[in-house]
């Protein structure tokens, strides 16, 4: 009994977090935090007659019986949801009332990616680009998220948020010169496909390694912070990319440092072969974030009105109140891991299909999609993607520069021995794929 | 009453080794009189943690970007090296993070990447390993793998390095060269305030990610003349702090007193003329100034408290072999720490001290 109130009493918090009137509520929350960090930072004088612990590390009340808090696996964070599976308004004061031309970009984005990832998936398998990974059911993650911040708000990705570059305006040129390796791939060649970076729109280029690039985000908001502009960081990254240790350490740091970032978790069932219940036991990654002492919601990712609308809130917030925000976008990653990746081998037909089919976030925006754009958007896909084959790879003097700000010695005689033995043994290596 | 402060903290955080039988012979710390002209301005005596304390404080004055975090930093730090600033400059220049090494440094790579002189201080060397993904896999390539559109050169990452008579296993490490396999950084270690000084500017104003070893047996034990201004010290260059003709001895850090002592002894009990160089850029390394004096002399030890096996002589060895072949007398030789991990109570005989040195010296004179 004890245990079901202490239960009810956490959820009731998390609700009141969850459902707070934003406007003036969030003052009263600020006030309450500052009071509450003020406290942690004067302790209040030890009085060891009063009846209430004194320790430094926690500020709780006594308990006088013997209870374990239950992590809430069955009825966890509820999930935030304004359209229904057939994409009508459930609650019409949560309707983020978009324009028509916005709500039709979202659409026009999402078919416009999931083109060309069909488009570069294929050529994959033809052998005419190396890798590729497809973001197949997870757009309405993308594109909502990206509707909801400034251009200038500076993005960390992990690999599956090609729909937020898209949606920012990343032409399909550069896709496709990232992932053929061409001379006009801004990072010049370096990288597997999907490996996307953009100075001008503020995303900055992916990694392999999963979730470094989250203490980063913790680091650049911080930077952010102290330039006192209106601007926020946001930071994706996949359920299974949660469980290192770097997720932890930018969480902590976020909250500790009070930085202006939004942590955006792409929850989509699988880490590769890996499914949610053999990558965490607790309730997902949202129930973390109350333990780092992270305002966190859980939202419908297949609903593009919903993550725009927390992601809208969060960045809003974030920005005024110098915290950061959790949002656990729950989706499903309907196509495989990547190129390398056959996912019938751990998971049934059945099961892609019902998402595929019946919870999808393009479907939930189908009464806007008219047949003429999605021939159109497969015309401008197929465009670039000619044009990207034949382009000439860059010059192989790019091996070497930018491993320090300018060429040193020891890498410019690498660089001349390489030439050297390339001109001698010439017939053995493709020079006339790569640009002079 | 601020000496007996810093001595009694020290001595917390230090304790003194009691010793049974033979003494182990006290580190000696040489001053440079030799000291080239760094900058011209005022000097005030400082030992090597005031010196990086003054570095720091020059930073903070002159650039509104930098900031400085780790753990303990906010205080002053465990080692003092930070002492003053955050009162000085504001908490949220000077700052206390988490107890976590990989997010020390994801966090300096990210601040760095957004524009701000990130300046991050890692305890002790010993504990760098949790932040080694985030150097090797991310800082070292950030500007490679965007294609020059993104870097964190701006970030600089600080450590105490090196055996300090009772250290033992985790607190006496010098792991410079799991990371002088990584192209992308820059790796520094000075010998004395002046030049610890005069590096740090040099690796904080450095377009790319350094990390920079601070030998911390020399804190408080090391004390020089230091200009109070700015100035810098170039990296990837040698010194040359002792010209010879017979031998030629590489070290860098605490070793460098060491290989000064055994070149004096050379001269003495020898008659041997030795060449002194302080590598002092560990990565990239003066390649130059070391071949250089090789072909001069035609003998090279090189001395290093890491293990032997993997460690950063070795390096140096094999380019010096390939470049100075035919100049060898002798074999190249390397005078390091045991392939063992640091012990406590056998430091006396595991560091590669003066006696090792000198003999070393007498072989390849020998030869």
């Amino acid at each position: 009994m004890a245990a079901a109130r202490g239960l009810t009493k956490l959820y009731r918090i998390g609700l009141h977090a969850i459902r707070q009137n934003t406007t003036l509520k969030a003052t009263t929350f600020l006030q309450q935090r500052a009071f509450r960090l003020n406290g942690a930072l004067r302790q209040q004088p030890f009085d060891s007659s009063a009846e209430k612990p004194q320790f430094p590390g926690a500020s709780a009340e006594f308990i006088d019986h013997l209870e374990f808090i239950q992590p809430n696996v069955i009825s966890g964070i509820p999930v935030y949801r304004v359209m229904d599976r057939q994409g009508q308004i459930i609650n019409p004061s949560e309707d983020p009332k978009l324009p028509k031309e916005m709500v039709l970009n979202f659409y026009q984005k999402m078919t416009l990616l999931n083109t060309m990832d069909r488009i570069l998936y294929e050529s994959q398998r033809q052998g005419r680009i190396s890798f590729y990974m497809t973001n197949y059911g997870e757009e309405g993650t993308h594109i909502g998220s990206a509707a909801a911040l400034e251009p200038t708000d500076l993005v960390f990705g992990q690999y599956r948020e090609a729909g937020v570059l898209m949606y920012r305006g990343f032409p399909l040129d550069l896709f496709m010169a990232q992932c053929y390796a061409n001379a006009d791939d801004l990072g010049k060649g370096r990288q597997m496909p999907v490996h996307y970076g953009s100075k001008d729109l503020n995303f900055v280029t992916i990694s392999s390694p999963l979730a470094t690039q989250i203490p980063q985000a913790a680091g650049a908001a911080y930077a952010v912070k102290r330039e006192n502009l209106n601007r926020v960081v946001i930071c994706y990254f996949g359920e299974g990319a949660a469980s290192e240790g770097d997720a932890h350490a930018g969480f902590n740091f976020s909250a500790t440092l009070e930085c202006p970032l939004i942590f955006f978790c792409r929850n989509n069932g699988y880490a590769i072969s890996t499914p949610t219940n053999e990558q965490y036991r607790g309730d997902g990654i949202a129930a973390r974030g109350p333990g780092y002492g992270l305002m966190s919601i859980r939202v419908d990712g297949n609903d593009v009105f919903a993550v725009y609308n927390a992601t809208k809130e969060a960045r809003r917030r974030a920005v005024a109140e110098n915290q950061p925000f959790l949002i656990e976008a729950m989706t499903y990653r309907i196509g495989h891991h990547s190129t390398s990746d056959d996912s019938s081998a751990y998971r049934s037909v059945d099961e892609v299909n019902y998402w595929d089919k019946q919870d999808h976030p393009i479907s939930r925006l189908r009464h806007y999609m008219t047949r003429a754009w999605r021939k159109q958007s497969r015309k401008l896909v197929m465009e670039a993607f000619e044009k990207a084959e034949k382009r000439l790879k860059p010059n192989p003097e790019l091996l070497f520069t930018d491993v320090y700000n300018e060429m040193i010695p020891p890498i410019a005689k690498q660089r001349d021995a390489m030439w050297r033995h390339v001109q001698q043994y010439k017939e053995h290596y493709p020079l006339d794929l790569y640009e002079k | 009453l601020l000496l007996i402060l810093i001595a009694s903290i020290s001595r917390a955080t230090n304790p003194p080794l009691t010793f049974t039988g033979t003494e182990i012979e006290e580190q000696v710390f040489i001053a440079d009189t030799h000291c080239m002209n760094v900058s011209a301005g005022p000097t005030q005596k400082m030992n090597l943690f005031q010196s990086v304390t003054s570095a720091l404080d020059n930073t903070l004055a002159g650039d509104p970007t930098a900031v400085i975090f780790g753990e303990d930093v906010a205080f002053g730090g465990v080692f003092r090296c930070t002492v003053g600033l955050r009162d000085k400059y504001g908490k949220d220049r000077v700052f206390n993070t988490p107890l976590c090494e990989q997010g020390i440094v994801g966090f300096g790579i990210g601040a760095a990447a957004a524009g701000a002189t990130a300046i991050a201080e890692i305890q002790f060397a010993d504990y760098i390993y949790p932040a080694f993904d985030q150097i090797v896999n991310e800082a070292a390539k950030y500007r490679y793998r965007s294609g020059n559109m993104f870097d964190c050169g701006k970030l600089t990452i600080r450590a105490p390095w090196g055996c300090v008579g009772h250290g033992s296993i985790y607190h006496s490490q010098c792991p410079e060269a799991f990371f002088t396999h990584c192209p992308g950084i820059k790796i520094v270690v000075p010998r004395g305030p002046v030049q610890a000084k005069g590096l740090l500017l040099s690796c904080i104003a450095d377009q790319n990610p350094c990390i920079f070893f601070e030998p911390k047996i020399l804190y408080r034990a090391a004390v020089e003349q230091v200009p109070t201004e700015a100035y810098q010290i170039p990296l990837s260059q040698a010194e040359v702090l002792q010209e010879g003709s017979d031998l030629t001895l590489v070290a860098w850090g605490t070793q460098v007193h060491v290989l000064k002592e055994v070149a004096a002894m050379a001269q003495e009990k020898l008659g041997v003329s030795c060449e002194l160089i302080d590598l002092r850029t560990i990565l990239p390394w003066d390649t130059e100034t070391v071949c250089k004096s090789v072909v001069k002399t035609g003998r090279l030890l090189i001395s290093h408290e890491a293990p032997v096996t993997g460690g950063f002589a070795a390096e140096i060895s094999s380019t010096v072999q390939e470049e100075c072949f035919l100049n060898l007398e002798a074999p190249i030789s390397r005078v390091c720490g045991y392939d063992t991990p640091f012990p406590h109570i056998f430091e006396p005989f595991y560091i590669p001290d003066k006696w090792k040195c000198f003999e070393a010296v007498k072989r390849m004179i020998n030869y």
